[in-house]
């Protein structure tokens, strides 16, 4: 299961990026395609990035709202809304784990060999504060003489943005270098603040910061795929928490806001069968307990 | 009770997604995301 989500992830990151005339053009992939959200965080403005990135989506809806309503243009983001609304309904934060792309980075990074930390639970709230504020609140009321607000989180926060963007079209158009002062240069320090942490955290964005996530993660617990725990079978031995990419402790609960059903828990670490799936309540292909298997294979008496 | 309605609770928010999916592409939406992405966003790069 493990080398088939690692597959997905790649698979996912090329179709992801897989506009390759860059080199040629230099300039971003201008088709069709570009009018539908990808699932997870890429920027559009990567380049080789083939569909439109689904934050920066949003908070341009929020950003345009007042002057498109002036001009009659009903535009409220509901396309994009529906969108992330129907893939958290059915998987909630299941894309984080299986075709996000920056969150596949932050996995690999991960497994550079150091010290490993583990970070204050707080922080996991504060990416709902980022949601709140930087995609919503702020592109909406602060804006210009003209009405048109800002996307805040792709200007001054957005780590992917920068590594896939702004990195990469620096390189690709040189005039763009010119016009880099200390706007760009403070988000390359938050890029490599993130890039060191990612060594040393487990996937440090995706918990602490990213919107997408906090987004997602408001249908773990109301999604039609859910995760199940079983106190009774539950040893509290902790091996999922040791295994878990997000750094959940699955024995304290189900579907928790970081579970990014990755299915390591259910699938390698859980020897007693506390862990199971269902879909829409049913109960779906339980891993049968060890102490089970063993008892069947031991001879009687 | 309670069980049935974890059920169907899923089920209706698809439903209420798909509608809200369905009217934002009615509104013209998908063009409107298409018109910022196809535009290089000088915020995302961090110049704009």
């Amino acid at each position: 299961m493990m080398h088939l989500r690692r597959w997905i992830q790649i698979v996912s990151l090329f179709l992801s990026n897989a506009s390759w005339t860059f080199p040629f053009t230099r300039n971003i992939y201008q088709g069709r395609l570009k009018s539908v959200c990808v699932p997870g965080l890429n920027c559009y403005s990567c380049p080789a990035a083939t569909g439109a990135c689904p934050l920066g989506s949003l908070q341009n809806f929020a950003a345009t709202m007042r002057p498109g309503l002036e001009a009659g243009r009903f535009h409220f983001g509901l396309y994009v809304i529906g969108f992330l609304g129907i893939i958290g309904t059915l998987v909630g934060r299941m894309p984080c784990a299986w075709v996000c792309p920056f969150g596949f980075m932050q996995e690999l990074i991960y497994k550079i060999p150091s010290r490993k930390v583990e970070i204050p639970k707080f922080l996991i709230y504060l990416k709902y504060i980022f949601l709140a504020l930087f995609v919503f609140v702020l592109p909406l009321f602060v804006i210009d003489d003209f009405g048109y607000g800002m996307t805040w989180f792709c200007k001054y926060v957005c780590p992917a943005g920068t590594l896939e963007a702004g990195l990469t079209m620096m390189g690709l158009q040189p005039s763009l270098r010119q016009m880099a002062g200390l706007l760009f240069y403070g988000k390359v320090v938050i890029l490599i603040v993130f890039l060191l942490l990612m060594v040393f955290i487990k996937r440090p964005f995706c918990r602490i910061l990213c919107p997408l996530g906090a987004i997602y993660s408001l249908f773990n617990q109301v999604s039609v795929f859910r995760m199940v725990h079983d106190p009774d079978k539950c040893v509290l031995c902790q091996q999922c928490y040791k295994d878990c990419p997000m750094g959940v402790r699955f024995y304290e609960g189900a579907n928790q806001i970081d579970c990014i059903r990755c299915m390591k828990c259910y699938q390698e670490s859980c020897k007693y069968g506390a862990i199971s799936l269902e879909v829409a309540g049913i109960p779906i292909r339980p891993v049968p307990r060890e102490k089970e298997k063993k008892e069947a294979e031991a001879p009687a008496g | 009770m309670e069980k049935s309605t974890s059920r169907n609770l899923p089920f209706l928010l698809l439903i209420l997604f798909l509608v809200l999916f369905i009217v934002g592409i009615n509104l013209g939406e998908v063009s409107a995301v298409w018109e910022k992405a196809v535009r290089v966003c000088l915020s995302c790069i961090g110049i704009g």
